[in-house]
């Protein structure tokens, strides 16, 4: 009987690989994952047992955990309500984490692997563990200023700093005060959460980065003259086409102007007066003539379609993948199926600004320890050259053209030079449409790129345009910026 | 097996004590650490826990020195580390669940510790020699049935959680399918002793595949019919699976023929299908097994893997993690407990302690000197073996989660009463394995069976 009992040894033996096998997938190969699943009540004991590290803005704290006296110890509060939620989050012992609370949420909570030798001398030494803090790259003024501007308004405002790509103000509106969820009342937490989410126009999510995506509308023939300007066929002088209405290859309809008037004598204009009054017909003509390749192309250099981490992830911009012909006429004047996020509009007027150099946008500027020793601190990063700086010059001069005389002029600013470019986006139905700006400043020597979005006309309803609605708040960013 | 020899065996008592001793400290260790991390300081009874278990298991050292001088060196101080560990856990989650030493499960558990090291003991006296125990194979056999079957009947039988497993008098409950496996394992040994010859000669080939008679095909299918029965009346997929595993390894290894585990797997994968079509609620098991975190479905297994995911490589440490959310986290789940707090270096020291229990008991079956010795210390040692595979395995998604418990380590009396049994004759068995042949020429030469000579 000795053999049979010998293979029922190796069939036991085979029995508890299994077991060791299974065990080490849990607790070492899926053990990141599991312990990061949402509603980890244990994870978030761990993380509500020490002090989480503050997140800052200039030096303040605009998330910051105090003692309590319940067995959760910390809360986590925020002095200023609303005006960072979106870029804070919120940090909620039932429903988890969201934004930097979640992207940094490691570091923040001391558990990132990056403290591990911080954590080891804590533990020799005796002394509480404590998160990193997390110093963000906003700046307070422009981040007052922009949600100011915005008001109650349905939109966003994104600026960002040219040379460096760093996040300098992101508004979102309507928007939530994290406070109530970071509550420690588990009822009143549920009861919020519950009105967050059915309150009226997502109040929770970040439109400046997610949202549903934008139709760009005018602002995109920037990516257009861009493409064009690439192309070596155009220059700002070029004679293009600026019929009242262009005749659409392949169908019946036809495209028409904003105001039902040619853009200039004889149906023709040049290339920057197309851009100044925001000539639809020949940006139309100007895109179908350069193919949708050329413009796709231009786009994905200013960073359509590319998955970003700011850390918080954004939502990738949409070219469409097939037009044909009327639809690249539509889609080279931002209609269509083109789509984006205000990030990415900033974006193109960034790299424009930056000489063409697309600067990748960040949140954090820097994590520091407990003792203020510096953890972790970003760089500013190449993410493409989004145009040559020959180009980016011609573009600079036509978006001053659009400010100082073409449908931009809400955006002027004294004693300063300021490029920009205004949209009206049509945004189907009967809706009214969403109003845009995007521009930089100063022209010669840019310090903030901005972009605004306000849905369906904001307070003016009917009859609003990027340049009465978007261009005085993007105004009033770049001044804060600027301090002109 | 047996060679003739001069030289006496060593009896290996010595590095028991030294290895009961390692394993005493380890538990008082852990017992010191639990409430240093806990109420930060010393246990105030440590002192006495520790005098009174280390009094115990020391006895049961004598014992064996006195009537089991050869028996295997290592059982005793896995199972009394084991048994320790479990302790320490189940005080570690009475503390979390803020009950005193007084009130939880931990005082219970050690009350019947201390009984079932007495009830080991004491086998260890009476039984001198493990055939003894085939003079009452039948007996044993209609007690296995009985303490089987117990739950189903009226006013005693008692319903937990949709398995009716418990019989319950008065306050005290107990789950007798524990103590019948041992039963029956004792009654399929002696009965395979008998039979073995006809099970495995006689025969015909299909297809050059040797299959049984039909007529002898009778003890495998009342074995499946019993085990369906526990199945369907009692709802208990682990206890089935249990003594229906331990038969048709028990049959493979009296009879040596791979026939008998094919013929069992398809039973066994019949009746699963059976089981999965009828039962609603191993459906739900099924399907939490393939995806734990299926929304509206008990997240006890989910909860169970965080806990695991915690405690990561080396676990939180004893006292410092929350084992204490997941349900049954001092019974069914007390595994996925220990991985939280110790770590998956912790937890592989755990299955690698059982991984030896059981390779002890299949050693003792192997120089066991006569077939039943043989068998029973197999089918004990498999016991062991298939009983821990079904409760870690169901806990880590190796196979559905069936409710079996841990061995010396969950909290349960019956269960822990039933593996000291367990550990009482496999020491024996060993014992009369391990002692030199001179012993032997008693007077229980030559009511041994005829021994058949294997060439392999």
């Amino acid at each position: 009987m000795n053999s049979p009992i010998r293979r029922l040894g190796a069939v036991v033996a085979l029995m508890f690989c299994a077991l060791l096998v299974a065990a080490t997938i849990i607790q070492f190969v899926q053990a990141n994952s599991l312990d990061n699943r949402p509603g980890n009540r244990r994870t978030l004991l761990a993380s509500y047992s020490k002090q989480r590290g503050s997140i800052l803005v200039g030096g303040n704290a605009v998330a910051i955990s105090k003692p309590t006296s319940d067995d959760l110890k910390w809360r986590r509060t925020y002095p200023n309500g609303k005006l960072y939620a979106d870029v804070t989050g919120y940090y909620s012992f039932t429903y988890g984490a969201s934004a930097i609370e979640q992207a940094e949420g490691g570091l923040l909570s001391g558990s990132s692997d990056r403290l591990f030798y911080r954590r080891l001398v804590d533990v020799i030494t005796g002394k509480p563990p404590q998160g990193a803090s997390v110093e963000l790259t906003l700046n307070a003024k422009v981040q007052q200023a922009a949600a100011e501007a915005l008001g109650n308004q349905r939109g966003a405002v994104v600026a960002l700093d040219p040379k460096t790509g760093a996040i300098l103000a992101m508004v979102t509106s309507p928007t939530y005060d994290p406070n109530p969820l970071a509550s420690h009342n588990l009822t009143s937490v549920s009861k919020s959460w519950t009105q967050l989410n059915n309150a009226p126009n997502n109040p929770l999510i970040n439109r400046a980065i997610n949202g549903n995506l934008y139709p760009p509308g005018s602002t995109f023939k920037l990516v257009t003259s861009a493409a064009a300007l690439a192309s070596g066929k155009y220059t700002p002088n070029t004679t293009v086409p600026g019929p009242a209405r262009l005749k659409l290859p392949q169908t019946t309809v036809s495209l028409p102007t904003d105001d039902g008037q040619p853009c200039g004598p004889n149906d023709k204009t040049t290339l920057i007066h197309a851009l100044a009054v925001s000539c639809n017909t020949a940006y139309a003509s100007v895109g179908m003539n350069l193919g949708a390749a050329a413009v796709r192309n231009q786009a994905q250099k200013f960073g359509w379609g590319q998955d970003l981490k700011i850390p918080l992830a954004v939502t990738p911009s949409v070219f469409p993948a097939n037009p044909n012909l009327p639809e690249l006429a539509q889609s080279a004047i931002g209609q269509f199926d083109v789509r984006a996020t205000p990030l990415q509009i900033a974006m193109v007027s960034a790299a424009i600004a930056n000489n063409g150099k697309l600067m990748t946008p960040y949140l954090v500027q820097t994590v520091r320890d407990k003792n203020l020793d510096v953890i972790q601190s970003t760089d500013p990063k190449l993410m493409s050259t989004a145009v040559q700086p020959g180009v980016a010059q011609q573009l600079t001069t036509m978006m001053e053209a659009v400010v100082n005389s073409g449908t931009g002029s809400n955006a002027r600013v004294p004693g300063m030079k300021v490029a920009g470019k205004t949209g009206t986006a049509q945004v189907g139905g009967n809706q009214i449409a969403d109003d845009w700006f995007t521009g930089f400043a100063p022209a010669d020597n840019p310090q903030v790129a901005v972009a605004v979005v306000v849905e369906n006309g904001g307070n003016m309803k009917q009859g609003s345009s990027g340049n009465t609605v978007a261009a005085p708040i993007a105004r009033k960013v770049m001044q804060a910026v600027t301090s002109k | 097996m047996s060679t003739v020899s001069t030289v006496t065996p060593r009896t290996r008592r010595g590095t028991e004590l030294v290895l009961l001793i390692f394993a005493i400290a380890i538990v008082l260790v852990a017992y010191a650490n639990v409430g240093i991390a806990i109420k930060n300081r010393l246990p105030a009874d440590i002192v006495p826990m520790g005098v009174g278990f280390t009094v115990l298991v020391l006895a049961f050292h004598l014992v064996l020195r006195w009537r089991a001088p050869y028996a295997d060196p290592v059982l005793l101080p896995i199972a009394t580390l084991l048994n320790g560990l479990g302790l320490v856990m189940i005080h570690r989650l009475d503390l979390a669940n803020g009950d005193t030493l007084g009130q939880g499960a931990a005082v219970r558990q050690l009350m019947w510790s201390a009984l079932s090291i007495v009830v080991a003991a004491v086998l260890l006296i009476v039984i001198k020699d493990h055939r003894r125990l085939r003079r009452y194979t039948f007996t044993f056999a209609l007690g296995g049935l009985v303490l089987l079957l117990l739950p189903l009947l009226p006013f005693i039988g008692r319903s937990v959680l949709g398995s009716r497993i418990w019989i319950g008098i008065g306050g005290f409950s107990f789950q007798p399918s524990e103590i019948s496996k041992i039963l029956v394992v004792i009654f399929f040994a002696s009965y395979l002793v008998q039979t073995r010859d006809a099970l495995s000669l006689v025969g015909r080939r299909i297809l050059g595949f040797p299959l049984p008679r039909a007529r002898d095909m009778g003890p495998i299918m009342i074995a499946w019919l019993a085990s369906l029965a526990v199945l369907v009346f009692e709802s208990d997929l682990g206890t089935s699976l249990l003594f229906f595993g331990i038969f048709v390894a028990m049959l493979y290894v009296a009879t040596e023929r791979r026939s008998w585990i094919a013929i069992g797997l398809i039973l066994f994968l019949a009746g699963s299908y059976i089981a999965y079509l009828l039962f609603a609620h191993f459906q739900e098991r099924v399907t939490l097994w393939i995806n734990p975190f299926h929304p509206g479905m008990s997240d006890q297994i989910a909860l169970g893997l965080m806990g695991m995911a915690n405690g990561g490589l080396f676990g939180t440490g004893l006292g410092q993690g929350h084992p204490e959310l997941t349900y049954f986290a001092n019974s069914d789940f007390i595994i996925p407990s220990f991985g939280e707090e110790l770590g998956l270096v912790g937890l592989t020291a755990i299955i690698l302690l059982y991984v030896l229990l059981v390779e002890r008991g299949l050693r003792a079956g192997l120089a066991a000197r006569d077939g039943f010795g043989k068998l029973l210390a197999t089918g004990l040692g498999f016991s062991i073996a298939l009983q821990v595979f079904v409760v870690i395995g169901g806990v880590t998604r190796v196979i559905p989660l069936t409710g079996l418990t841990t061995p010396f380590m969950s909290a349960g009396g019956s269960s822990l009463l039933a593996n000291w049994v367990i550990i009482a004759l496999l020491l024996r068995v060993s014992d009369q394995a391990r002692q030199p042949t001179i012993e032997q020429s008693g007077p229980t030469l030559g009511t041994d069976d005829t021994q058949v000579v294997k060439t392999r």
